[in-house]
């Protein structure tokens, strides 16, 4: 890795969310591509575990359900970063379908595709064909509605959905919502919900029991991380609020090719690694363009990221460890 | 008289070809002028357009080229012009005949701002 790189990687992380996240739970957590989260629900004393380790013995074990989180595949990408961004997802699946404890299903942060193209998007169904989850919920991003202003990503993977394509789902006892943040946007601005699906938001969530686990999943952070580079979403302070009075609420989001989490109060924020190329650290690189290391490098580098997820009455503790060669 | 009419043409034929050299002169100055005063180029490059804000006269067409190795658009904030999805090395262009302040970003990444005077 040339030394430039390297220092960039090594460059402390800025706390912009004063969350703890200092140079050492960075690499920790960085796991650059090939990347899924893995989730697991239980009730009980949270536990994690390193995705290589046994599983027999841990709360895995326990669980009532797990459930897979892949993002920014970007479909399409054959710049140096990697050119293979195909061959990075079908590992990722591998990974995933070894998985001692199958997911009941896999949730796709968005940027499927690099350019919103057919061939892209008929590529990602072909290898998601292969995967030992059935089910795929998708959320875009912003690269799957160019163009179009995301027809096509609607017509293929949001049948069913409200607006730009949101949608609430339950399962096994969690309310699920998938949120698009990526429509729409206004120039200046970051990612935006929108009036609208703000309000569905609202009534979506009225009325459930607060102790109803709730995880809420979109393309672009639904926390703001670094303003500069548009990482954040303007209005999610409003949908956030809807949330607060819920004793359980995970927020999972994809776009910055990187692993970064912050708990408030009783809301986890997590964003997932990307299956293509990473992303350099907030403000640690002249823009937020595709991060290049070599091909060695990214295949070293390919991981999956393990963490458990489990109600406890008071807090979620969700930790993050490499897979790493 | 006869020498003096011959005089006079004389002066008026250097007189004439001192002026069309002159108008030839001053019309090569702008031919060459024109080009680089009239026209623009903008570079999308690591998420940002440069110059971000650009000059030009009415009449002028500008060029954005996208240099990054992610996708970026140029479209005008009030709708006057709208670029397709820019590719790496691709290019949009846009000709200015109306003067006014045309703000544009990047609709994929609207952090990206630009503004174009034309005078």
């Amino acid at each position: 890795m040339p030394e430039k790189k390297q220092d960039l990687i090594d460059q402390k992380l800025q706390d912009l969310n004063n969350d703890g996240v200092d140079r050492r739970g960075f690499l920790k957590c960085m796991a650059w591509a090939g990347t899924g989260l893995v989730w697991t629900l239980s009730g009980g004393v949270p536990v994690s575990r390193a995705f290589a380790k046994d599983h027999s013995k841990d709360a895995g074990k326990r669980a009532d359900f797990s459930f897979v989180q892949i993002s920014d595949s970007h479909i399409g990408f054959n710049k140096p970063a990697n050119p293979d961004v195909t061959a990075t997802l079908q590992t990722a699946i591998n990974k995933i379908n070894a998985m001692p404890n199958k997911p009941d299903f896999i949730i796709h942060t968005g940027d499927l595709s690099q350019l919103s193209k057919p061939s892209e998007f008929d590529t990602l169904d072909q290898v998601l064909k292969g995967a030992s989850a059935k089910q795929v919920y998708f959320v875009p991003g912003e690269h799957d509605m160019l163009s179009d202003n995301g027809e096509q990503f609607l017509e293929r993977y949001g049948k069913g959905t409200k607006g730009t394509g949101w949608y609430s789902f339950d399962h096994k006892g969690v309310h699920f919502v998938g949120l698009v943040n990526v429509a729409n946007l206004k120039a200046g601005g970051m990612g935006s919900l929108g009036q609208e699906q703000l309000e569905w938001l609202e009534d979506d969530l009225h009325g459930r029991s607060a102790s109803t686990p709730i995880v809420l999943f979109a393309h672009i952070p639904l926390w703001t991380i670094y303003p500069d580079w548009g990482w954040g979403t303007d209005d999610s302070e409003q949908a956030l609020s809807y949330v607060k009075r819920f004793g359980s609420v995970t927020v999972l989001n994809g776009h910055i090719h990187q692993i970064m989490q912050k708990v408030e109060g009783k809301v986890s924020f997590h964003t997932a690694m990307s299956t293509a190329f990473p992303q350099p650290a907030p403000g640690s690189a002249p823009s937020a363009g595709p991060m290049k290391v070599p091909a060695d490098q990214l295949q070293k580098v390919l991981g999956i990221t393990d963490v458990n997820y489990v109600v406890s009455g008071r807090s979620l503790a969700i930790l993050d460890s490499t897979l790493g060669a | 008289m006869r020498n003096k009419n011959l005089c006079f043409i004389r002066l008026a034929t250097a007189a004439m070809v001192a002026i069309v050299l002159l108008l030839t002169g001053s019309h090569i100055a702008t031919a060459a002028d024109q080009p680089s005063m009239a026209n623009s180029e903008i570079k999308i490059d690591n998420f940002t357009f440069g110059p971000q804000t650009v000059t030009v006269p009415v009449g002028a067409t500008v060029t954005w080229t996208n240099k990054d190795d992610i996708p970026h658009t140029s479209v005008s904030t009030d709708g006057v012009f709208k670029s397709k999805v820019l590719d790496t090395e691709e290019k949009f262009s846009y000709t200015f005949s109306k003067a006014g302040s045309y703000p544009y970003y990047c609709t994929i990444h609207p952090k990206m701002t630009g503004t174009i005077v034309v005078k």
